[in-house]
């Protein structure tokens, strides 16, 4: 796999609420806690030292519970909120120094965003609210008429343009919602629980739209979520954020074998870990002692392999992907996976 | 001998007060006073009769207090003093006022009712879209012009029209200024309040000192000035009701200021405006009747000979076609609104 660009980047980002955020901002560096700086200032730390890199095409998860910053972080990459400190790379550029004119640019042009409450204009029809982004830039309708059309049918939408959003339901809002973002033309999109309000059922069809939008597409997505589910489906990197710092971030396979607290072994405790490890992600190179039975495909979960082990349990197979091997499992490694990791205990 | 001179004489302010002394023209009630016998002692004053320290008791006792009547002339020369200042400055800002209520008096009245009756249906229409209420509006002012009220119901209509116009053209954009800053939103609030307590006939007496009574914009003024209040108040309102999710997406998109107004703020605002505009011309309305006192032509004319003559048939029927007048009026506002509200149903 080749290493890609990065496209977003957070460094030592600090948000602190309050009356007089640079003094709090000392005694959080020297080292107050959250609580304390409550109790003690009455500023709210929103989020400390976070340092965060987007690669481009992919989709950087953002989870962690309500509260832990995760729509403040969010905000801080089109500056709909203004940090107290650090930087906010985009292309390698500093945003942060930008004034008014340019910031317009990135948010018409470069960075769209989908809304947990969809926020869609309510006096708008659904091909009006497609077109948003382009109109906002001085396109007339005739003009952005064609493209908002063709996003709205890509997004399954075909034949409601004139619907007022109120006549729509919830997951029809949010796919013009979608509609709305990817009209912008924008490589990158800010999503903020952007299926948290839906129907588990709708839900579920939503993430496939938005991998199957996203095979073709390519776009640097930060999607945020609370829903570990929902993160391990979608995450090529996943970032876990609680009181608003970065517990642990990385690949999500790789969180899920090794947690690194017990905030996020709590998080991972409850999920079918069959289902969500892959075949990669406990291979090992040594071929076992035992015959090989088969062979299988990296991408596979581990669930797949037990099933056609048929609950035997000496089995081996062979990791192939396009002819070439990458490695071995066995399903006594497979079985050790599926028990969940106390941190610090021997792997 | 008065009851109070004991309390100078003890705080040594005999002299001082009687250095002031100058015996002016007495007030009725101090004549009074002496011819129902002065027996001159003050210790006998049963405590049953003592009077409250008011400026005319003490004045009684100390001749440097002043009276109360020295108060309200001392207001009158002062407004006097400040009149002939105040008259350069207002009484050309409010000339275009006086222009238009003359000339819109003169339209409405000249034109003649077979003309002027399918315009005022045709916007009706325009306004209303609702056949029920033209119906209702031609029902209205063919009613009046049976009875003869024609002419002073167009009257009372021209200078609705021309104050409401200027309430809205005023008060709208008053409103989204207060809407922006909490600062002008804290200063205005209690005039606001002034005006709408305030009794109609209380700020009547300054403009009759102001303007002449033949001028048209004494009334125009004094039903602006009560009128303009809730137009104010629900455009301020409605703008600061607007969906914070749905202004922090036009945010997202990259919307300037102005296009955040006139396209996201303004329009959703605009039920809550509309219901200003409604009450707004309710409130013309009545304060049209009163303006009568101060020369306003129009149906108020005839309730303020019903009541001055005892002429109760004639105030009778003015009163209902005031009555019905206002129906009309409500009804086609509040189908504008209905109509509004119906075509943005959001929730
Ligand atoms: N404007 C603000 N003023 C003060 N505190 C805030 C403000 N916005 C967010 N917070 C606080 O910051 C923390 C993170 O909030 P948020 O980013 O909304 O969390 P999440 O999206 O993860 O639920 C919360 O404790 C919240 O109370
Ligand atoms: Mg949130």
């Amino acid at each position: 796999m080749t290493e890609k660009n990065v496209k977003v980047s957070i460094r030592h980002l600090y948000k602190i609420f309050g009356a007089n955020p640079p003094a709090a901002l000392e005694k959080v560096k020297a080292g107050m806690s959250k609580t304390d700086l409550l109790d003690q200032t009455g500023h709210v730390l929103g989020l400390q030292d976070i340092n965060v890199d987007m690669k481009e095409g992919e989709i950087t998860v953002i989870m962690g519970l309500s509260g832990s910053g995760k729509s403040t972080l969010i905000r801080h990459l089109n500056r709909l909120i203004e940090p107290t400190a650090g930087e906010v790379l985009v292309n390698g550029e500093d945003i942060l120094s930008w004034n008014d004119s340019q910031m317009r640019t990135l948010r018409r042009e470069k960075m769209s965003m989908v809304f947990q409450k969809f926020a869609l204009l309510p006096h708008r029809t659904v091909l009006e609210n497609a077109g948003m982004a382009l109109a906002t830039r001085g396109k007339k309708r005739a003009e952005f008429e064609g493209e908002a059309r063709k996003w709205l049918e890509r997004v399954g939408l075909e034949g409601q343009d004139d619907q007022y959003p109120h006549q729509l339901s919830g997951g029809m809002q949010q796919r013009v919602g979608i509609a709305r973002a990817l009209a912008s033309n924008s490589d990158i999109m800010l999503m903020d629980e952007a299926f948290s309000a839906l129907d588990p059922l709708i839900r579920t069809d939503m993430q496939d739209l938005l991998l199957e939008l996203q095979e073709e597409l390519h776009k640097t997505i930060i999607f945020i979520t609370h829903d570990l589910d929902e993160a391990l489906k979608l995450a090529d990197h996943l970032v876990i954020l609680k009181d608003g710092a970065v517990v642990q971030q990385g690949e999500p396979q790789k969180i899920l074998l090794n947690p690194a607290d017990p905030y996020i072994e709590d998080f991972v405790a409850d999920i079918n870990r069959a289902r969500v490890l892959r075949v990669r992600s406990i291979m090992t190179e040594a071929a076992p002692a035992g015959e090989i039975a088969g062979d299988v495909d990296p991408a596979d979960n581990l669930e797949s392999v037990i099933a056609r082990a048929g609950g035997a349990m000496d089995r081996a197979y062979r990791v192939v992907r396009n002819g070439e091997t990458l490695g071995y499992v066995d399903l006594a490694e497979i079985m050790r996976a599926l028990v969940p990791r106390e941190t610090g205990a021997a792997a | 001998m008065a009851i109070y001179d004991g309390l100078f004489d003890s705080l040594g302010l005999r002299d001082w007060c009687d250095a002031e002394a100058s015996d002016g023209p007495m007030s009725m009630a101090d004549l009074l006073a002496k011819t129902a016998g002065d027996n001159g002692d003050s210790a006998g004053t049963p405590l049953h009769d003592l009077p409250f320290p008011s400026l005319d008791a003490l004045n009684d006792a100390c001749a440097a207090i002043p009276q109360s009547r020295d108060l309200t002339s001392g207001l009158e020369t002062g407004f006097l003093g400040i009149r002939d200042a105040l008259r350069f400055v207002v009484d050309p800002l409010t000339q275009p006022l006086s222009w238009a209520l003359e000339n819109m008096l003169w339209l409405m009245t000249e034109t003649p009712w077979w003309a002027m009756m399918p315009i005022l249906l045709l916007i009706t229409w325009a306004v209303a879209r609702s056949w029920k209420v033209v119906g209702f509006v031609a029902l209205v002012v063919a009613g009046l012009a049976f009875v003869d009220h024609y002419e002073v119901a167009m009257q009372t209509l021209a200078i609705i029209f021309v104050c409401a116009f200027i309430c809205v053209l005023i008060g709208v954009p008053i409103g989204i200024a207060m809407s922006r800053s909490d600062r002008l939103q804290g200063v205005l609030t209690p005039v606001l309040d002034m005006l709408q307590t305030l009794p109609p006939f209380v700020y009547l007496i300054p403009l009759i000192f102001l303007f002449s009574v033949t001028e048209p914009k004494l009334y125009g003024i004094a039903v602006i000035l009560y009128a303009i209040v809730p137009v104010v108040r629900l455009t301020n309102l409605g703008i600061r009701l607007v969906d914070p999710d749905v202004i922090e997406a036009a945010d997202a998109f990259g919307m300037t200021k102005s296009q955040k107004l006139f396209g996201v703020q303004i329009p959703l605002a605009l039920p809550n405006i509309m219901a200003g505009v409604n009450q707004t011309i309710m409130m013309s309305l009545a304060m049209v009747v009163i303006a009568s006192m101060v020369s306003a032509p129009g149906l108020g004319i005839l309730v303020l000979r019903g009541i001055r003559n005892l002429e109760l048939g004639v105030g009778l029927v003015a009163g209902l076609g005031i009555v019905v007048l206002a129906i009309a009026l409500d009804r086609v506002t509040k189908a504008s609104l209905a109509r509004i509200d119906a075509s943005q149903a959001s929730r």
